[in-house]
């Protein structure tokens, strides 16, 4: 009988917690460098006892949505320019591509410099780390919708805004979408990675703060909590809302 | 074959009498030597202004392989209210390319396209053009798509809503109004393109090979309900087809273009009664002679590919 996907999810999960539990009883390691699933499930139950996580993903959700919201606003303004002249997609566009092979943490350092170890310059580190993907995104979906629509639309009498309203941002929704879902990931990298490096609440200072105390257990959980925020968001909203609109546009396979 | 094309005609489907009036039947194939023996004033049915006309239209346009290329030259042509015209050539030969200046969407390089005798400037919801990849909007449902003209138009919406219930009705489609268009098979999208260019009342439909990817049994349906949709609007129809049958099926008369650079080699009133039928011998004959014609130009265009191929 074939398994459903949830219960190959479960026993798949089941096993590698499993041999992780394993392999802690087998104290190869000792426990302060390979703590058990237990010790890190306590971690877990203490750090949203005591609030310090509920804090934690608070204030970097707070980041995430301010920043985030920036680069997508910034990027789809960018990314509009840019595709719609020949003379920026020559300059600008090749500086946004050049600009994205800089990994967003070398940005940190400059935002420290700028506008020191403030919440300024966390928000720029993840406005530069998602920004040139969303502009990048947008351009390519400019470029990459079919050009049958806008005819379609000004031959039944679209022109001007209500043509782009109406017509050209609809037909560019799915690439929007995908820009969007790129934003997003680079965003929440940047923000966990500068988080690290600044003194300040979040969940990449509670991991830090594991590491400075040794505690194995707090910086499994929190890694944890890194991923299932991420996948969260990734996995649930924008995968679901990609779905909706490729069914929607008839573009499902 | 002395048989008049009436008789051939199964007596339960009366041609509508719209469309009979003063003509002869039977067809005569007559090259355009000139612009007084315009076809219009030559039956000498009625002389008035043409809905449609081209005045000496040329497009021509730079590409990095060849040069200048010259897509149309000096083409002039007039299209009476309510006629039906088809225009074939060999793909290649700039038959879409005009439909698009007609419609306005791209200016040409001289000459003008003038509707009601005013020069074309750029679209207008008074020429819409059907395309041949239809360019429904995927986004929308159906009413949705066929509301869209309306809603440019800042029609009420009441009465757009009526409007795209009778427009629907007309299609056969009034059932699938809230359906997507990834849903719908390529008959029924066809039906909705109609619709949506219907629906804003244009005296002009542009049709550029609209039935091109269909099976032959949906594209005969449509070749019917287009037919009758005709007759009941009264619009004027210029429709690009390769499909000589086609043409011949459909037009009040059928429009030749030659082969790069696209002129109007030759033109054929189609004086058959209506509702028409593609394997009526009559259809079959007047696609026979547009066909000899054309297979002068698809060799050309042949050749020219040809020609390509070695040169590389």
């Amino acid at each position: 009988m074939p398994m459903t996907k949830l219960a190959k999810q479960v026993v798949f999960y089941g096993a590698l917690i499993g041999i992780w539990a394993l392999l802690a009883k087998l104290h190869i390691w000792p426990p302060y460098l390979f703590p058990p699933p237990w010790g890190v499930a306590q971690a877990l139950r203490d750090g949203f006892a005591d609030h310090s996580f509920w804090i934690g993903i608070a204030v970097t959700m707070k980041r995430m949505l301010i920043g985030y919201s920036l680069s997508v606003a910034l990027g789809m303004v960018l990314g509009l320019g840019v595709s719609s002249s020949k003379f920026l997609e020559e300059t600008v566009g090749g500086l946004l591509v050049s600009l994205q092979s800089l990994p967003s943490i070398c940005w940190i350092p400059l935002a420290v410099l700028w506008f020191g170890l403030t919440e300024k310059a966390i928000l720029f580190v993840v406005l530069m780390g998602s920004l040139l993907s969303v502009t990048i995104a947008m351009e390519d979906g400019r470029k990459q919708m079919p050009k049958i629509y806008g005819m379609a639309g000004r031959n039944l009498g679209g022109s001007g805004f209500r043509l782009f309203w109406s017509v050209l941002l609809p037909a560019s929704l799915p690439f929007i979408v995908n820009g969007m879902k790129q934003g997003w990931a680079f965003a929440w990298r940047s923000l966990i990675q500068a988080e690290m490096i600044f003194l300040s609440l979040g969940l990449g200072q509670l991991l830090m703060m594991g590491r400075d105390l040794s505690d194995m257990n707090q910086v499994l959980a929190v890694m944890i909590l890194i991923i299932v925020l991420g996948y969260l968001v990734d996995g649930l909203i924008f995968r679901t809302m990609e779905r909706r609109l490729q069914e929607k546009y008839g573009l499902a396979t | 074959m002395s048989a008049s094309p009436q008789n051939a005609y199964p007596s339960a489907v009366p041609p509508p009498p719209r469309r009979l009036g003063g003509r002869a039947n039977g067809f005569q194939a007559k090259p355009v030597a000139s612009m007084s023996e315009l076809p219009v004033t030559s039956i000498g049915v009625n002389v008035a202004m043409p809905k449609v006309a081209l005045d000496s239209i040329s497009l021509s346009y730079t590409t990095s392989a060849k040069g200048r290329l010259i897509a149309l030259d000096n083409i002039s042509l007039e299209v009476k209210a309510g006629e039906f015209l088809c225009v074939v050539g060999p793909s290649g030969c700039g038959k879409s390319t005009l439909l698009h200046l007609i419609a306005g969407l791209n200016p040409q390089t001289s000459g003008n396209v003038l509707v009601d005798g005013k020069p074309v400037t750029g679209p207008g919801t008074d020429r819409i053009l059907i395309f041949q990849e239809l360019g429904l909007f995927p986004w929308l449902t159906v009413a949705g798509n066929v509301e869209f003209g309306m809603k440019m138009k800042n029609v009420p919406k009441a009465e757009r809503e009526e409007r795209v219930q009778h427009f629907l009705r007309l299609v056969h489609l009034s059932q699938f109004s809230k359906s997507y268009i990834h849903q719908l098979s390529g008959g029924m999208r066809q039906r909705v393109a109609l619709a949506r260019a219907l629906a804003t009342e244009p005296d002009v439909l542009l049709m550029d090979e609209p039935f091109a990817a269909l099976d032959a049994q949906t594209r005969d349906l449509l070749h019917d309900e287009l037919e009758r949709i005709w007759a009941e609007t009264g619009s004027t129809i210029i429709f690009v087809t390769h499909n000589v049958r086609e043409a011949a099926r459909l037009g009040d008369r059928v429009v030749l273009l030659t082969y790069r650079p696209g002129r109007v080699k030759q033109e054929f009133r189609v004086n058959l009664p209506r509702p028409r039928h593609m394997e009526h011998p009559d259809v079959t004959r007047m696609a026979r002679t547009v066909l000899d014609c054309l297979r002068e130009e698809i060799n050309k265009s042949l050749e020219a590919e040809y020609a390509d191929d070695k040169a590389r």
